[in-house]
């Protein structure tokens, strides 16, 4: 084999992406992948066992290869106190592309996951309305239906990092309240125009048919803009974990405010006013200010291998991919360094990003065996560039912890540990 | 296809447009499907639960903190302590200081913007293992004991919806609107 001139793109191994398109490129993909070949050049290669025999029937439901790994989602021991309360969270280290699995989807409930029969669940729209409406699901079924591949991140997701402290988790661990998905189902505008709005109302006040009847207060130019009643993910029924028979879905905003079990839309003058717009959701400044309504989610981005707790087993090139998203638009860039931002060299995006979505990037990384530290910036279509942890802090201080979009620092570490670190 | 036979095809087609609700409304040019059942407010009254800053939605009733602390023994102590200290960091719901030099502590009485948010939050939510079993009089009792706890009324002043709503929380004015659309 000719030996390949790797061009650099930044300090400390980061390589021009141009060669992801040859050879030689390691991953660090979910556990058990064999290396059948790599690892011994010289072997002759056989006609493998499975290639003798017939092979299982076609199956009623899919599941995973018994080699792929043990895919999981990360959940928090439940506590009598606060009974079904929780989150569970993406296992975002071991995915590729951009579409979270409905079964790995993270989820974030306040009062446990109901129930729900949807012969028995309705939708109701009242308030300022001319005539106030009720939906059956079946109804809403008949619809016509529009689809957005879009992110849904938790505002609380990656809040333990803006304190500090021993923060040494893995990307699912620190960063797994965030998934995407399709999402498709009725544009609340279409709902909204039967009912047909008065002018004087300006918030829709969203509630669920969880034991908490969750709500969230949603402006009406959100409203009538892209939000959709959504009754389908990934071309399945929404899961019970999200919503099932039908949640809201508010593209680039919060997670909390895609109200879940949708039962009520009530047209308002003013916000509701709603435990989880004031007490939660919400963030102090270091003045002892709060900032209430902070609905899209700032222009982020995180490595997602090699990241946290993962080991390099020897020095060589590596693939270096994460995602990025932002609540302001589409993704327009992302660049990665190894030395802790220093020197930044461009990604390469794995596929045109879309807006509101996850977007795939990758660079080609060489690990000389000494300390690195990975880090990668995203911009967005809006002009936004994701900040460093200092500009937040200094901005935000430390009484909150929602809406953190500051950059991620894995430390490598000479025998190849990873960690996340604060630079 | 015979004229008879083309006619019944229309009709049947025409029954299904109508049945499925694809209706064209008057003046509008595109067919639109139309499914919502009408209903009344007052269909609502045991089903909207939301109690707003103005008022709106707050049921009749009204309760004392004095009546309150037997209904907080009895359905809130157990997760939220005595004086409404908590048993966790989430239970929390007295006490705290927005102004303290350390990391402050929020809570009802020192975060929370409107009183309306306790007597919504209460009638849906709470008690956590058992929401939405308390009578809209015993919500109204025990707003106001968390009230008390966190020194905002007497224990004496009756809370009902004008009374609560009326109520100039110590943090009112912490809040900043940061959703740039108002
Ligand atoms: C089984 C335990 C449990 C019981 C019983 C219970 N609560 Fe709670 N309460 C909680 C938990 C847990 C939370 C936090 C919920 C969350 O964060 O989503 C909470 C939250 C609250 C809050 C909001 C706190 C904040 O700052 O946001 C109030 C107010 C409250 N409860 C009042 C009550 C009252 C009044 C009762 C009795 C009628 C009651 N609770 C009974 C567990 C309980």
């Amino acid at each position: 084999m000719k030996e390949l001139q790797w061009e650099k793109a930044a300090g400390n191994g980061l390589l021009n992406r141009r060669h992801l398109l040859q050879l030689g490129l390691t991953g660090l993909g979910a556990a058990g992948a064999s290396a059948a070949f790599g690892q011994d050049a010289g072997a002759i290669l056989q006609i493998p066992e499975w290639s003798r025999m017939p092979g299982a029937n076609a199956s009623a439901y899919g599941e995973r290869s018994r080699y792929a790994g043990d895919l999981q989602r990360m959940a928090g021991t439940p506590d009598p106190i606060y009974p079904g309360g929780g989150s569970s969270r993406t296992p975002l280290q071991f995915l590729q592309g951009t579409i979270t699995p409905n079964a790995l989807h993270f989820e974030r409930h306040h009062a446990g996951i109901p129930d729900i029969d949807p012969a028995g669940h309705t939708l109701v729209i009242n308030g300022l309305v001319r005539q106030p409406l009720a939906f059956s699901y079946e109804n809403l079924l008949k619809y016509p239906m529009v689809s957005r591949i879009n992110f849904l991140e938790c505002s609380g997701n990656s809040g333990a990092l803006l304190r500090g402290g021993n923060a040494d988790g893995t990307a699912q661990s620190l960063h797994g309240l965030l998934s995407c998905a399709e999402w498709t189902g009725v544009p609340l505008s279409t709902l909204l125009d039967e009912a047909s709005v008065s002018p004087e109302a300006r918030w829709v006040a969203a509630v669920g048919a969880d034991a908490a009847s969750m709500g969230r207060s949603v402006p009406i130019e959100k409203a009538l803009d892209d939000v959709l009643v959504a009754l389908y993910q990934n071309g399945e029924p929404i899961r019970p974990g999200q919503g099932y028979p039908v949640r809201l879905f508010c593209p680039g905003w919060e997670g909390n405010i895609s109200v879940k079990w949708l039962t009520q839309l009530k047209l308002m003058r003013e916000p509701a006013q709603f435990r989880d717009e004031t007490s939660k959701y919400t963030d102090t400044m270091p003045d002892r200010s709060s900032l209430q309504f902070t609905f899209p989610m700032g222009v982020k981005s995180l490595i997602t291998s090699p990241s946290g707790r993962m080991n390099l087993p020897r020095p060589g090139i590596y693939q270096v991919t994460g995602v990025a998203w932002s609540g302001h638009g589409a993704i327009r860039r992302v660049e990665v360094s190894a030395d802790g931002g220093a020197t930044w060299a461009e990604a390469e995006m794995q596929a045109e990003p879309g807006d509101k979505a996850l977007a795939r990037f990758t660079i080609p990384w060489e690990w000389s065996g000494g300390p690195a530290v990975l880090q990668s910036r995203a911009a967005d279509s809006a002009g936004n560039v994701q900040p460093v942890r200092d500009e937040v802090l200094a901005a935000r201080g430390t009484i909150s912890f929602y809406h953190n979009n500051c950059i991620q620092s894995w430390g490598v570490d000479d025998g190849g540990a990873i960690s996340n670190v604060y630079v | 296809m015979s004229m008879s036979r083309r006619t019944a095809a229309w009709g049947r087609i025409l029954a299904l447009l109508l049945c499925a609700g694809w209706l064209a409304p008057a003046g509008s040019q595109e067919a639109r499907i139309q499914l919502g059942t009408p209903i009344d407010e007052d269909q609502l009254s045991g089903f909207d639960l939301i109690a707003a800053p103005d008022g709106s939605g707050m049921p009749p009733g009204a309760g004392t903190a004095r009546q309150g602390r037997s209904v907080y023994e009895l359905n809130c102590l157990r997760c939220h302590a005595v004086n409404g200290e908590g048993v966790s960091g989430n239970t929390v719901i007295a006490g705290g200081d927005m102004r303290s030099e350390e990391l402050p502590l929020r809570t009802v009485g020192s975060y929370w913007p409107h009183a309306s948010t306790l007597f919504d939050f209460i009638r849906r939510a709470m008690p956590a293992d058992a929401p939405k079993t308390l009578s809209d009089d015993e919500v109204y009792q025990v707003t106001a004991y968390v009230l008390f706890l966190n020194g905002i009324v007497g224990e004496d002043e009756s809370i009902n919806s004008e009374t609560l709503t009326a109520i100039a929380m110590p943090n009112g004015d912490g809040f900043v609107d940061h959703s740039h659309l108002h």
